[in-house]
């Protein structure tokens, strides 16, 4: 590969023929028709399947299942296996160097898999943003439907399953496979392949769960209770497998992360010298390895429910509701923190380099984010308060769920007095970081009256659980994720983002969010219950307003997407290579940063935020990194 | 990690001055908010159980409003008195990583809160259940003699049996005034949610599972009933009113309806805590 011969480009039709997207997405069609049929002859000599023609769930598990495979082959994550069982020598680089063509395959550098999952998660998200405008339009009248019912609640669906499912990577995934090696002072990731591979799975998802609209589309909401899931028609199987393959991705993902930070970080980069974000990456590592394998169970009990007649979920063939309620939760409600704790990092993060102070109780930081991980493990039942199970243990889940705000207090302090007496900068990631602290307190204290079990028993299930938990996942993951591109994208790209049309995405954003989901606590006081077609009709003003603020807030997302597209396609205007007077590493690299990141492993002599004392940024050794080679 | 012993303060004591605003700024909206507030929480006053709902919402918020004040008053200092002044140079503020006594005393606080709020909602909790679905073998059990009414949910209905007067089956909720009434929640398919959003009932209905809630209902009323747990297609037509009437009006109810539906009660099944419908009834 390192030859020094003049380059000659093949042409076009040359070009695509090869392990690379069009490739993956021609054999994944070629492979979703290989399972369909194949399938079909599994079940064709069976009485069952002349008994009912149209109920054939196998086919469509067997058909997404092998597109993926095909999917996955057709990208090339075959190839090296492949290679190493005929006898070749094992190579740890994939496409690391050459043009855009990079980002639409198999890669191996972490930087491109970081921008992959940027590009890739904001599409979904674009469209899972998209299909809650869909829903506030059919709320705009409480009795006229403008979408058919079960049209309703497929959007409702896909709008919840795309932003609980892909969202769980939305911070580390991008910003969590680009910063980590860099900011540990490695050159990968422990297992590059493993990492591309989490990517790859999750668009597969995506599109196989938008593809849910070709099968009827599905009635559960994002937690896909039995019974309902099992009788369900068969675009229930798009949301399994959706599902399953974030599971996959998730535990490949939280792997890959945890041991990278744990064996690869540079020497001298003690445990107390970590930039928080690592901390914060780590414990949220941690419950995606420890949560998502449940899931991953949990969805293949519920598939053999619906293909193979089992009936793990089935209250009169043995089975029990409440069994598939519990794995869920016992996955959820970590994960919900697999969406929140990632946030957190990023805001302790970002304070110190915008205050001007260095991170205030460092340690109590650390233990804020390993404590909040450990209790949430604690707490699911807190979904199942009138479920009617184990009536007994609500009160120990009472306290362990309000326990939970004892180390979240943890990270509002440490947040708090770094800002204390500091010299703060109101640039557009600090806007955000600030945003989400009035974002989460709000969130946070809601949800002390959905954890009380008395005051539970009328706002569960309500609109008021709905508004608390988009105050904490709205306003605590997207805001921050917004603040990571506005913050970390000028050094992924090397072009700055326009600075007054962040200031204007931001104000919008901040303003409407909160117009849009706070009157929704009063809805939920006033009775109006979760995912709803219709509603009673003293509750129409309050809806037409969430509803209109909600287009707007979709129409602040669009100033964001025209500065985004504007500031790095068309403007491209070079970014310095510090241009927030940050110390920590990675912006004592140049941007963009090589595909070796460092030619020589730095040393790390000090935490990176050494704000007003005598330590200087992080060392970048002799020689500093050569450019571009 | 050097613990810097510099106070929260330093020069001008800001520290001093945000706790002072906070504890005044909190002395005043606290009763406020309770007084103000407190009255229009939900679910209202149509129950026991509601009530107690209402008193547990407004200790909450209570407890709410002093943290929201300290975040108010500590942003509304910080972010003015600590921003970079216009144009120069960047300057790094002071060093200060670490107070022993800001921390302990924000754990002591938080922890305190959390210990009152979880002690102060288990109270409450255990008293009688605050409405909420117990499951089949309630612990929070109000004493005295009981009304025994079933809900069997299905899609996308509900309806009612009264095993004390023959298992008499309606298709309206209604109930007699001033009386402890024992809910039993079920399914016959999909997991639904019986919530009497005034009565503050909530419990949840799984096939195969007799779910129990009490309420001890007051005057006269009509209240909404709502299916609460997404339950397929129809779910958001899941509604109902049902009414409470006094005892005299309530017996010549339960006369009309058992006249009405004589011919259709020889027919049902006999009363059971749990109905298992058909288990291959898939795709409903």
């Amino acid at each position: 590969m390192s030859t020094i011969a003049v380059e000659v480009r093949p042409p076009l039709w040359r070009r695509l023929i090869g392990f690379n997207l069009l490739t993956a997405i021609l054999l994944g069609i070629g492979g979703w028709y290989v399972g369909w049929f194949a399938a079909h002859g599994v079940v064709g000599p069976s009485i069952a399947y002349f008994a009912a023609i149209d109920y054939n769930e196998l086919s469509i598990f067997m058909a997404y299942v092998c597109g993926v495979l095909g999917f996955l082959i057709g990208l090339g994550f075959a190839n090296y296996p492949f290679a190493r069982l005929r006898g070749y020598p094992p190579s740890l680089r994939e496409k690391e160097t050459g043009g855009m063509g990079r980002y639409l395959g198999l890669c191996t550098d972490h930087k491109v898999v970081g921008i992959q999952y940027l590009i890739g998660i904001g599409v979904f998200f674009f469209v899972g943003g998209l299909n809650a405008m869909l829903i506030r339009v059919e709320l705009l009248r409480p009795d006229h439907q403008v979408w058919p019912a079960g049209t309703y609640l497929t959007i409702v669906g896909i709008h919840g399953t795309m932003m609980m499912g892909m969202m769980t990577s939305g911070i580390l995934g991008p910003f969590g496979n680009y910063l980590i090696p860099i900011l540990i002072g490695a050159r990968r990731m422990a297992f590059p392949r493993i990492e591309a591979l989490t990517f790859w799975l999750l668009m597969a998802g995506g599109v196989i769960l938008e593809s849910t609209i070709f099968f009827g589309g599905f009635p559960t909401g994002w937690t896909g209770y039995a019974p309902l899931n099992i009788q369900a028609n068969a675009g229930m199987d798009c949301y399994i497998l959706f599902f399953a393959l974030v599971g996959i991705s998730m535990t490949l993902l939280g792997l890959n992360m945890i041991v990278t930070i744990v064996t690869m970080r540079a020497p001298g980069l003690t445990w107390t010298r970590l930039p928080i974000f690592v901390w914060g990456v780590l414990s949220t590592s941690a419950l995606m390895v420890l949560a998502a394998p449940v899931l991953i169970a949990t969805l293949l009990m519920a598939m053999l429910d619906r293909t193979a007649q089992t009936s793990f979920f089935i209250a009169a063939g043995g089975g029990s509701a409440y069994l598939y309620q519990n794995l869920f939760w016992v996955f959820g409600h970590p994960e919900v923190y697999v969406l929140a704790l990632p946030g957190f990092a990023i805001v302790l993060e970002l304070l110190p380099v915008f205050a001007r102070k260095p991170l205030w109780g460092y340690r109590l930081a650390v233990a804020g984010l390993l404590g909040v991980s450990l209790l949430s493990f604690f707490v699911w039942q807190h979904h199942l308060f009138v479920s009617g199970i184990n009536a007994d243990l609500r009160p120990f889940y009472m306290f362990s769920t309000e326990m939970i705000s004892i180390p979240t207090g943890f990270t509002f302090l440490c947040g708090m007095m770094t800002l204390w007496r500091g010299q703060i900068r109101y640039t557009v990631p600090m806007l955000f970081c600030l945003a989400w602290f009035f974002n989460f307190l709000i969130g946070g204290l809601s949800g002390v009256f959905l954890s009380d079990t008395p005051s539970d028993t009328t706002t569960h299930g309500s609109f008021f659980s709905m508004a608390h938990f988009h105050y904490t996942i709205m306003g605590g993951l997207v805001f921050t994720f917004f603040a990571g591109i506005y913050y970390w994208v000028p050094k992924m790209t090397g072009f700055q983002i326009n600075e007054r049309l962040g200031k204007i995405h931001f104000w919008s954003m901040f303003l409407l969010f909160n117009l849009t989901f706070f009157p929704l606590f009063i809805a939920g006081f006033l009775g109006q219950p979760r995912r709803v077609v219709t509603y009673a009709h003293n509750l129409q003003f309050l809806n037409d307003w969430v509803s209109i603020c909600a287009f707007l807030l979709g129409g602040s997302m669009l100033i964001f997407l025209y500065n985004f597209v504007k500031s790095l396609v068309f403007d491209r205007i070079p970014a310095p290579a510090d241009p927030w007077g940050s110390k920590s590493i990675e912006w004592q690299l140049p941007s963009p940063i090589p595909v070796h990141n460092f030619d020589r492993i730095p040393v790390f002599s000090s935490d990176p935020y050494g704000y007003g004392e005598p330590s200087g940024p992080v060392a970048v050794p002799a020689g500093a990194p050569a450019g571009s080679e | 990690m050097s613990s810097a012993p510099a106070t929260a303060g330093g020069g001008t004591d800001h520290g001093r001055r945000v706790i002072v605003a906070w504890i005044v700024l909190s002395v005043i909206t606290t009763p406020l908010v309770v007084i103000f507030l407190g009255p229009i929480l939900p679910p209202g006053h149509a129950s026991q159980q509601a009530s107690e709902q209402v008193l547990d919402n407004t200790v909450i918020t209570a407890i709410v409003t002093p943290v929201i004040c300290l975040l108010a008053v500590f942003f509304g200092y910080a972010l003015m008195k600590f921003r970079k002044a216009k144009g120069g140079a960047i300057v790094d503020g002071p060093p200060l990583r670490n107070h022993n006594t800001v921390q302990m005393s924000w754990i002591v606080l938080t922890s305190v809160t959390v210990l009152f709020l979880a002690a102060f909602g288990t109270y409450e909790l255990l008293q009688n259940g605050s409405g909420g679905g117990q499951g089949p073998n309630p612990i929070a059990v109000p004493s005295g003699p009981k009304l025994q009414v079933q809900v069997i949910a299905q899609q996308w209905e509900f309806t009612y049996r009264y095993p004390s007067y023959g298992g008499l089956e309606t298709s309206q909720l209604v109930l007699p005034a001033d009386t402890d009434v024992e809910i039993h929640v079920t399914s016959l398919d999909a997991i639904h949610s019986f919530w009497a959003y005034q009565l503050g009932v909530k419990a949840d209905a799984n096939p195969g599972n007799d779910n129990i809630a009490f309420v001890h209902t007051k005057g006269p009323n009509t209240f909404s009933v709502r299916c609460a747990e997404l339950c397929g297609l129809w779910h958001g037509y899941m509604f109902s009113t049902g009414r409470v009437m006094p005892a005299t009006q309530f017996a010549a109810w339960v006369k009309q309806q058992q006249h009405t539906f004589a011919a259709v009660h020889k027919y049902m099944p006999n009363y059971a805590t749990t109905y298992y419908p058909d288990p291959q009834r898939r795709a409903g």
